[in-house]
Formats: structure tokens, C-alpha cells, sequence
């Protein structure tokens, strides 16, 4: 069988190919985001009648959801410590709970928006609620194509292969965190 | 510019980062905890500084500790740093152009509802430029034939 060679080292950078991708996705994730936000903010702060349609948001849903996050955050960056030790089925375990929360995430997500919708707050209920699953939908597709690409990696991790990536998709995963982390007292929190 | 090395490689540590330093990541998971009470309870006092400060502020703080300890943004390489400033200037660039028309919920012979419906408030439509037509004048000497 013949070595498969790639760049894997930016030699210039002195980082790794693949780390340097990330954050090349993250800066254009941070545009896509940051357009939503910073649009939300200045419609928000031009509109202060939003704050009536707000407070139908369910805080303690939006607030259980940013623990969940938080949680499979620490559940990826123990997986890269993990990886770090060459313990790649330990890092593989702990991909899957950072998955589980993903989808503990989405469960929370879907029943919030299944009693939102019944009351009759639809995408077309007004501006509020245009942003709301305009924002949290795009986050939650994010969500899902995370724990998607988690998966690949903990499936590879388990058999002590390409133990890099577990840090590299640990770093989209909190990213996504962050980003849920400005979405709570945006969507949830200022009424 | 690139160096090469065996893709199927399985070892974790990589020299452009090596490894990162030792950091007790449960205890810093308890105080991003510990920030999200503060941030719902907060808010719930009522008094509208201490909602900025304990919403957007602690979001400000969990933010930063989540980059800086979890994604290890603190040991990263400067290119990284410099490509997110860019990414986070364009944001406040996005802010800085639009937000003084958006915010503005009125300006001369217009005003904005709630649904971003702009409205003419001027008691002569078609010179705020309105799709009303004026009144056709009455035709001059010179227009008959």
C-alpha cells in the first residue's frame, strides 16, 4: 500500500492544515451570524415594541438549552484532552455525549417551537418572530451538521485514527456554543 | 507554502500547536454555570442596567471564556487572531452603516410601523414620492389644438 501524502502543515503559519480550515469556516460563520445578529439588534433597538412579542419566548426552555450546550462543550474539549493522551475510544466517547446534547438541544428546540407555532407565533407573526426562527433555525441546522461531522470523527477516533480531528471539530462545536450563548438574552432575555 | 507528511497518520499531537496546557475545564464549565443563573436571574429584578449588565455583559464574559479555554484561542497563532478581527470588523462596519437608517423610525414625510412599513405622513402623497398621481391640470392654450 503506497503513502497517501497531503499538506497537512501550513509551513508559513506553522499550523495545521486542517486547524486553519476551521477557522476559516468560523470566520465566515462569524459573518453569516454576525449579519443576522447585528441586523436583529439595530431592528430590536429601532422597534422597542418587540419586547411585547419577546415575552412569549419560554426563558427556561432557551436557559436549560444554554446548560445543555455548555455541557457538550465540556464533553468535546475533554475529548481533545483525551486525544491528546492518544486515548482515542475515551475521546470517541466523549464525542457521543457532546452529540447527545446536540440532540437533547434539538428536542428542547422542537417542542418550544411546536407551542410557539400552536399560539400562533408563525415566521410571519411579525418582525420578532421573523428573526426568532430565522435565528435559532439557522443555529439549529448548525447544530445538526455538527453532530453529523462529530459523529464521522468519533467513529475514526474509537479506532485510534485521525485523533487530530477531535480538536478541530471540538472548535466548530464551541463555536456554535458561543453563538447560542449571544442568541439566549437576545431572543430570550431582553422583553 | 506547504509541508508534507502522511495523512494516515493517528497522532493528536500536531507541531503547530502542541499540546495544550493543563486546565481544569470542569471547574471553568461550573463558572460559565454559576454566569448563565446570573444572566436569567438577573434580568428578573427589573431594573434595566442590571438586565444590560447580567444579559449581555455575562454573554460578553461566557463568550470570551468559552474561546479562550475551550477552543485554546489564547495559545492560537496570530493569523488566527488577526483573521477573526477581520470577520468581527466587518460586523461593526455591517452595524455602523445601516443601524443609523434602520434604527430611525421616522425622517422627512415618512414614518415606520412595526411591521417595517413605511408610510408617507406628508398631506401632498406624490411629493414624497408616492404612488398616488396627481391631479392632471387643466390643459393651457398652448396644449389645444
Amino acid at each position: 500500500m503506497s503513502v497517501k501524502t497531503i499538506a497537512t502543515q501550513r509551513a508559513s503559519m506553522n499550523i495545521p492544515t486542517g486547524r486553519l480550515a476551521v477557522w476559516w469556516v468560523l470566520v465566515s460563520e462569524i459573518v453569516i451570524f454576525g449579519g443576522v445578529l447585528v441586523s436583529y439588534l439595530m431592528h430590536r433597538l429601532g422597534h422597542p415594541e418587540w419586547g411585547e412579542q419577546a415575552a412569549y419566548t419560554n426563558l427556561w426552555a432557551g436557559a436549560f438549552n444554554t446548560l445543555v450546550l455548555l455541557t457538550s462543550s465540556l464533553a468535546a474539549v475533554l475529548a481533545h484532552q483525551a486525544a491528546e493522551k492518544g486515548d482515542g475510544p475515551k475521546a470517541a466517547r466523549l464525542l457521543y455525549l457532546t452529540i447527545l446534547g446536540g440532540l437533547i438541544f434539538l428536542i428542547v428546540k422542537s417542542f418550544e417551537w411546536t407551542h410557539e407555532i400552536q399560539e400562533g407565533f408563525t415566521l410571519q407573526a411579525g418582525g420578532f418572530w421573523s428573526y426568532y426562527y430565522t435565528a435559532a433555525g439557522l443555529h439549529a441546522f448548525h447544530v445538526i451538521a455538527g453532530m453529523g461531522v462529530i459523529a464521522w470523527v468519533a467513529s475514526s477516533a474509537k479506532k485510534n485514527q485521525e485523533l487530530h480531528r477531535v480538536e478541530n471539530v471540538g472548535i466548530y462545536w464551541h463555536f456554535v456554543d458561543i453563538v447560542w450563548i449571544f442568541l439566549f438574552p437576545l431572543l430570550y432575555i431582553a422583553k | 507554502m506547504t509541508a508534507t507528511a502522511p495523512a494516515a497518520h493517528g497522532a493528536a499531537h500536531d507541531p503547530g500547536h502542541g499540546h495544550a496546557p493543563h486546565r481544569n475545564y470542569v471547574k471553568i464549565w461550573g463558572i460559565l454555570v454559576v454566569l448563565l443563573v446570573v444572566s436569567v436571574i438577573g434580568p428578573m429584578l427589573g431594573i434595566r442596567w442590571i438586565m444590560l449588565v447580567t444579559a449581555f455583559g455575562v454573554a460578553l464574559v461566557k463568550a470570551y471564556m468559552v474561546a479562550k479555554n475551550f477552543m485554546h484561542l489564547d495559545i492560537e497563532k496570530p493569523i488566527v487572531h488577526w483573521i477573526l478581527l477581520v470577520a468581527l470588523a466587518l460586523m461593526v462596519l455591517l452595524y455602523g452603516a445601516l443601524a443609523p437608517d434602520v434604527q430611525k423610525g421616522a425622517g422627512q414625510g415618512w414614518k415606520k410601523d412595526a411591521g417595517f412599513h413605511h408610510s408617507f405622513v406628508t398631506s401632498k402623497p406624490h411629493e414624497a414620492g408616492g404612488h398616488e398621481k396627481p391631479e392632471k391640470p387643466e390643459p393651457s392654450e398652448h396644449d389645444r389644438p
